[in-house]
């Protein structure tokens, strides 16, 4: 069952990479990410690494694929330009392909002739027995590497200030700012009235 | 169930396919069976606020009505605009339907009735849930009209707002449970209230943040006052204008199916699930299932009671609520919530 399992997952794994690259759409380019995203999640809860798995769905399908799907549908994209630049970068992509690919040949030649050992966590990063994997990811993070965890949290602080500081713009001079407290407390006595006009007269304002 | 089946002579791998399948089958037709029974009280219950009848021709006390307007609906064409995206706009209300379906695996009814008791089970749910995005952002695209569009727009930005805040406020819940599992959070309500009360609701820390989840789960099932995306006096019917027949069906029957489950959330979360609402003896004697039911159909009111007193919100105003005002509350309550508990379950010790 978890080879057959395995298999699945891993066939979609490389079909919806495949049909990332090879869609002409963008939008089904991001959609079959997505997929693959998905696909890979299964993958990782064969291996026993459930609390990522949903980490990759929950962050990557389920906020930044939707950003990113987003954005792609609201690009006016014109085909014919975007097919135009292919050959100028194709030698470019080849170069990353063929770079990757010997990393990974190398890797696992390495492995596979015994040069290579992965160590098992011993010490205090060794896995606690019996608890889930979210225990020991947490004991791990909060307690081992609880400094770089916290240099993680502010290099991203970091760039999220950068990001709002990039992308501020002070706009008061366009548009009248609307004061939320001021309109949540108008009530319909100070905003309405009642004439009570005579028949065949009308109102008078 | 397994044991069941392979009682029946079967070897275990056939008698798991068999019981898995049954337990699907199991949740999934009563699930629908709830919808279209869900459907009909919504309506009544509008109805009655309205000073109308709601439905009341078809069957007793138009009980039936779902089932009749199901029939309506299937019998009807399929219309597929011709300047569509076919495949994606076909695909569309099939996700919705799913991902609607998928997150109830790890709903528990009752003490051990549940599908998949898995240990990562809110997190599940969590996942699942941001999922339903995209059976409209792809339905407002593919559909290739502008107010679909604009519908799936704001439908992403407004259910990625929402699901922040709702990550906290689950946060709090587990550091209360200990736990992500969603029968021992159930479990970890019992007596939380004075040893009395079953839920965490009963808990001055964890009582505002019910408030936000219950704001936020209408929020991110767009119901109203959030039902923006459908906002009929903007964007025509918002996402599903241009369906028809019964792939607008199952948009619908999704949409209902998620608010369900944030109603089960709600009860399993914060109101001690099948737990009876008082830990007395004598309450238990009602099965949990019961309670469970009664408690997520009391949420139901309130969403229905809700759609019918409250005025939609202006977008503004939602995304103002959803990062100016929830996300920082939680984000306080969390804080608050754990500095409490380091204090009282840890004893203070940093």
């Amino acid at each position: 069952m978890t080879v057959f399992a395995f298999y699945m997952f891993a066939a979609f794994v490389i079909a919806s990479g495949a049909m990332t690259i090879l869609s002409r759409n963008p939008v089904h380019s991001v959609l079959w990410l997505i997929l693959a995203f998905f696909n890979a999640a299964g993958l990782m809860v064969l291996v026993g690494a459930e609390f990522l798995a949903m980490l990759l769905i929950v962050v990557y399908v389920g906020a930044v694929a939707v950003l990113f799907l987003f954005v792609v549908m609201m690009l006016n994209i014109d085909f014919a330009e975007m097919r135009a630049g292919f050959m100028k970068n194709a030698p470019l992509g080849l170069a990353v392909a063929v770079i990757l690919l010997a990393e990974l040949v190398l890797g696992i030649g390495a492995y596979r002739a015994g040069r290579l050992e992965l160590g098992t966590p011993t010490g205090d990063a060794a896995p606690i027995a019996g608890a889930s994997n979210i225990e020991n990811i947490g004991a791990l993070l909060y307690g081992k590497y609880v400094f770089l965890f916290e240099a993680a949290g502010i290099i991203l602080l970091v760039a999220m200030i950068g990001a709002i500081v990039l992308t501020h713009r002070e706009r008061r001079a366009t548009r009248g700012h609307q004061n939320i407290a001021k309109q949540n407390a108008r009530r319909p006595d100070e905003a309405t009235v009642n004439v009570k006009p005579e028949y065949g007269q009308g109102v008078e304002l | 169930m397994t044991e069941f089946f392979q009682s029946l002579g079967m070897n275990y791998e056939w008698a798991w396919f068999v019981a898995t399948i049954s337990g699907i089958l199991l949740i999934a037709l009563p699930v629908m069976l709830a919808v279209a029974l869900v459907i009909y009280m919504d309506r009544k219950v509008l109805g009655a606020v309205m000073m109308r009848r709601g439905p009341n021709v078809v069957g007793p006390f138009g009980i039936l009505q779902s089932f009749a307007d199901g029939l309506k609906v299937f019998l009807q064409e399929t219309i597929i605009p011709s300047a569509a995206n076919k495949g994606i706009f076909l695909l569309a209300p099939i996700i919705t339907f799913t991902v609607a379906l998928l997150a109830w695996a790890v709903i528990p009814f009752d003490a051990g009735v549940v599908l998949a008791d898995i240990n990562v089970g809110l997190l599940y749910v969590l996942a699942i849930s941001s999922l339903g995005v995209y059976g409209i952002t792809m339905a407002g695209w593919a559909s290739n009209s502008k107010y679909p569009f604009f519908s799936a727009m704001r439908a992403a930005a407004q259910m990625i707002s929402y699901e922040v805040s709702i990550g906290f406020i689950l946060v709090c819940v587990v550091l209360y449970a200990n736990s992500f599992n969603l029968t021992e959070i159930v479990e970890g309500q019992r007596g939380h209230g004075f040893g009395i009360v079953n839920g965490y609701y009963f808990n001055l820390l964890l009582f505002p943040m019910w408030v936000v989840f219950f704001i936020s789960s209408l929020a991110e099932t767009q119901r109203a006052p959030f039902d923006l995306t459908e906002a009929e006096s903007e964007l025509v019917a918002g996402y599903q204008t241009e369906y028809s027949s019964m792939s607008f069906a199952l948009f619908w029957l999704g949409e209902y199916a998620n608010i369900l489950l944030m109603c089960s959330l709600n009860t399993l979360l914060f109101f001690g699930g099948w737990l009876p609402p008082i830990d007395w003896a004598p309450l238990y004697a009602v099965p949990g299932f019961i309670w469970f039911l009664l408690k997520t159909i009391f949420f139901f009111f309130m969403f229905s009671w809700i759609w019918a007193t409250v005025p939609r919100y202006r977008y503004d105003q939602l995304m103002r609520l959803g990062w100016k005002v929830f996300l920082p509350m939680s984000l306080l309550f969390v804080a608050l919530t754990s500095g409490w508990l380091m204090l009282t379950r840890y004893g203070g010790a940093a």
